[in-house]
């Protein structure tokens, strides 16, 4: 059994340090609109829309038709790539179209989706068999179950699971950080998820350690969420998981669910900029992840379904709900009695960093933990944007501990080499900025348009590059074959010049080869139009 | 629903530019207070009188500019910048100087650059500073205060020097005028006077200048209820009466009949309104923490240096001038370390 000194020091002080990050913000939860409703199910809809795209990478292939029959749980797209994932269907039923169908994301475009009517039966494809001894197996043949069930980070960024759980070869990964944070206001699935299967979260969170080989595992939960802090200490107590694993109440604060936030509160270390947590050795999970780990090792099952949270004051009963991936927003608002008064806005994600939906008839994905409908009240229209009048507050809140007001007025006059002097890439658009200005400056929106800016232009100058070594390559091609035809011109003229004598002997054989060509172009000529005819 | 697409986040902002103009008008009331009393209604009339001849002119360009008048006017900043121009000027300037003062300040250093949040320069001492290099005797013709003062002047008799630019009878301007505590330290000092001899004189109190210190006091009041309000933080403030003193008190402990002390540098002129109020100007000033400090501390070391060695009594104008120029550059070398990255950057 591996006792880091971290365990021993949190024995002795029973306190563990905290570490503190630059900046953020406190705003209002907002919590307990829906964090007393335990996770429901919703009934199974009749249509499922299911996007073949729901991750980072490269996207899924299609092993589906239209007509076909699928069963739940059945692959219906494989992973084109390492770094992607599958999608299974969530229930049984057929598949009657597969087309481009609205989705819930920020550019409001349509993306390739399955849309399969649900039988009501929700029969279960066959399954492949639990892996429950998975200590003694082979850990690649763990890791394949899970990149088979198309588990995906569930805290939004979708990034496949699996590829985060394979030990790195140049760096030992020595912690293995669960985000149970959910700093952002609004959400309660993650919270409820602790709450009521705290147990199952833990044992996706052993198979997890056991496939990183972690010394530790950090398992960091706002302090607002003091029943969720309580069910998941309970449940360790039942485990075998207490020596290494560490329940760690963080202060409430907007963005500590941030990934690099959260690594700095627990463990006091940055992650390099542009890098990756695993480069200093940890690997962050979120507990949604870990149960769907668990339910991919355990049981074998695929990940069709989540929890969302549906909630928001122009919502009628906001809830959290256990909904089959590729359910519409529109079940789910129905599902929730739903509008209470008609929303300002309809947000995918939490309101410091969800983006506005133009429609509900998109589907539910695996990385969608909430579903808001915020009313004019919650969300009023920020007034008319003011001058910057440079007061720093931006720079005071920034969790990145960027200067915010820099990086605004070179995004805004276009200065894109200046704002990279500012580090424009290292901002996170966790929006503390924004919502602190007192001008009411767009801020994040700035960002993005800088980065989409930079990003164009840099692919526009590989572009330019390309066509640039293009051309040049041609222009040499062109040179050489030039100077080949000049020295062979060269060549045939001292050839000539050399042995003038053998002149009336070539002539000969050259006059018949001539007349020969000649009698082969007349004879052309002629078959010519009796083709065409 | 609207059509327009918000981007996040989606939450209601915190904060207002008008609240914390708002703010900083609170904060100098007290301040302001303590000059009416010490130096009479002639502080007043110029607050009212600036303040309508800044929103006036504020409002003109921005209609010549094709905007609404109304939200600059709204923001206050041109309020806030006629305030402090106000109580910078002697409480007896004829109204044409005030007038001008103010246009040189609201019109050419904050609109012609692009209004509120553009001006490279502070307004209120960029029209004192003009004011001060352009009409030198009137500028520094101070009042004197009122306790030591053989008539003070009522509130009409204010009125009518200010609009008239002429005395009520039977009143000289040596009567009721008087140099200000800095400029009369200068002079005794220049005539070879010991400290000793010339704190003999009634015109001073305690700290710095009689009257002056107390309104200096009132000032700091008003400047802490920023910092509680977290309109301002300590850094630019902190660090500009620390340049002051460190530089004041180094030559006072080696020379002290020669060099005032640092308790009446702090407590004399505008320091304690500068380092809380003026320097403190988002725009003009640096926005890098570490930036502030230097901005403020350079401002102190230039105050002292202007008002033992310079040509002028007080000079928190000029030094606040002189750092603006300077803060863009300064911004760029003291960015903070972004997280992430390795300990130094530049």
């Amino acid at each position: 059994m591996r006792v880091s000194p971290m365990s021993i020091a949190h024995l002795l002080s029973n306190k563990r340090r905290l570490w503190k990050f630059h900046g953020g913000i406190h705003v209002p939860d907002e919590k307990a609109l829906s964090n007393a409703h335990a996770i429901e199910t919703l009934p199974l809809p009749e249509r499922l829309v299911i996007p073949l795209h729901q991750h980072i990478g490269a996207p899924a292939r299609p092993l589906i038709k239209v007509g076909e029959r699928v069963l739940k749980g059945q692959m219906i797209a494989e992973p084109s790539g390492f770094i992607s994932a599958p999608v299974h269907a969530s229930s049984s039923g057929q598949v009657i179209a597969i087309e481009m169908h609205p989705v819930a994301h920020p550019s409001g475009l349509s993306a390739l989706c399955a849309i399969i009517e649900t039988d009501g039966e929700d029969t279960w494809a066959e399954l492949p068999p639990p892996l429950s001894d998975y200590p003694q197996l082979d850990s690649e043949l763990v890791r394949e179950r899970i990149r088979w069930a198309g588990v995906v980070g569930m805290g939004g960024a979708a990034f496949p699971t699996s590829v985060k759980l394979v030990p790195r070869i140049d760096r030992k990964i020595h912690t293995l950080v669960v985000n149970g944070a959910e700093c952002e206001p609004y959400i309660t699935c993650d919270d409820r998820l602790m709450r009521e299967r705290a147990g199952r979260i833990l044992e996706g969170v052993r198979i997890m350690h056991h496939l990183l080989g972690v010394a530790e595992v950090l398992i960091g939960i706002e302090d607002n969420k003091p029943e969720a802090i309580e069910q998941m200490r309970l449940a360790l107590a039942d485990t075998d998981m207490r020596d290494y694993t560490e329940i760690i109440p963080i202060p409430t604060i907007y963005p500590s669910g941030g990934e690099k936030q959260l690594i700095r509160i627990l463990t006091g270390k940055e992650v390099p900029t542009t890098g990756i947590p695993a480069q200093i050795g940890i690997v962050c999970q979120n507990p949604g992840s870990a149960v769907a780990v668990a339910d991919a090792v355990l049981a074998g099952r695929p990940l069709i379904s989540r929890v969302i949270t549906v909630t928001g004051r122009a919502i009628a009963q906001p809830r959290n709900l256990e909904v089959p991936v590729g359910t519409m927003a529109d079940d789910l608002i129905a599902h929730c009695g739903g509008y209470r008064q008609p929303p300002r806005k309809l947000v995918c994600g939490g309101p410091m960093m969800g983006f506005e939906l133009k429609q509900t008839s998109v589907p539910v994905t695996k990385a969608a933990n909430c579903l808001l409908a915020l009313s004019a009240e919650e969300s009023p229209d920020p007034s008319p944007a003011l001058a910057c009048i440079r007061c720093g507050l931006c720079a005071e809140v920034c969790p990145a501990k960027l200067l915010p007001q820099q990086l605004y007025w070179y995004a805004r006059s276009k200065e894109f080499d200046r704002i990279q002097d500012y580090n424009l890439f290292d901002c996170i658009e966790c929006g503390c900025c924004a919502q602190v200005c007192p001008s009411h400056i767009p801020l994040v929106q700035y960002y993005r348009y800088a980065k989409t800016e930079i990003w164009a232009r840099e692919q526009e100058k590989r572009k330019a590059e390309l066509a640039r070594a293009r051309h040049a390559a041609k222009q040499e091609r062109l040179e050489r074959q030039k100077q080949e035809r000049q020295a062979r011109l060269n060549k045939q003229k001292a050839a000539l010049a050399t042995k003038p004598s053998t002149d009336t002997s070539a002539t000969a054989p050259g006059k018949a080869a001539i007349e020969a060509a000649r009698a082969r172009a007349t004879a052309k000529k002629v078959a010519i139009p009796t083709d065409k005819q | 629903m609207k059509s327009t697409i918000v981007s996040s986040p989606h939450v209601p902002r915190v904060n207002r530019v008008d609240r914390g103009m708002l703010q900083v008008l609170l904060a100098l009331v007290p301040g302001i207070v303590a000059m009416i009393w010490f130096f009479g209604w002639g502080v007043l009339i110029n607050i009212v009188l600036a303040v309508s001849f800044a929103v006036a002119a504020e409002a003109a360009v921005m209609l010549a500019r094709g905007r609404s008048p109304l939200a600059a006017i709204g923001d206050l900043s041109a309020v806030v910048s006629a305030v402090l121009f106000a109580i910078s000027v002697p409480p007896i300037l004829s109204w044409w100087l005030i007038l001008l003062g103010i246009l040189f300040a609201i019109v050419l250093v904050k609109q012609l650059y692009g209004g509120i949040g553009y001006n490279p320069f502070n307004p209120a001492m960029a029209g004192y500073a003009f004011l001060l290099v352009s009409y030198p005797v009137a500028m520094t013709t101070w009042l004197e205060p009122s306790m030591l003062a053989e008539h003070s002047l009522s509130f009409m008799e204010s009125l009518r020097v200010t609009l008239s630019g002429t005395l009520p009878p039977g009143l000289d301007w040596d009567v009721i005028s008087s140099a200000t505590p800095l400029d009369e330290m200068r002079g005794q000092l220049d005539l070879g006077m010991t400290m000793e001899q010339i704190r003999q004189s009634p015109l001073w109190g305690i700290l710095g200048g009689h009257g002056w210190e107390w309104i200096g006091g009132w000032f700091l009041l008003g400047g802490i209820y920023l910092l509680w309000r977290r309109i301002i933080t300590w850094h630019i403030p902190v660090a500009m009466l620390l340049g002051l003193s460190v530089c004041a008190g180094v030559f006072w402990i080696i020379d002290p009949q020669t060099y005032p002390s640092p308790a009446f540098h702090l407590f004399s002129g505008a320091a304690i309104l500068g380092a809380f109020f003026i320097a403190t100007d988002p725009v003009t000033a640096c926005t890098t923490k570490r930036g502030q400090f230097l901005f403020g501390v350079a401002i102190g070391v230039i105050v002292y240096a202007i008002r033992t060695w310079g040509g002028y009594p007080d000079a928190v104008a000029f030094a606040v001038l002189l750092m603006n120029i300077a803060a863009p550059t300064i911004d760029y070398y003291t960015q903070p370390r972004v997280f992430g990255h390795g300990e130094k950057r530049l």
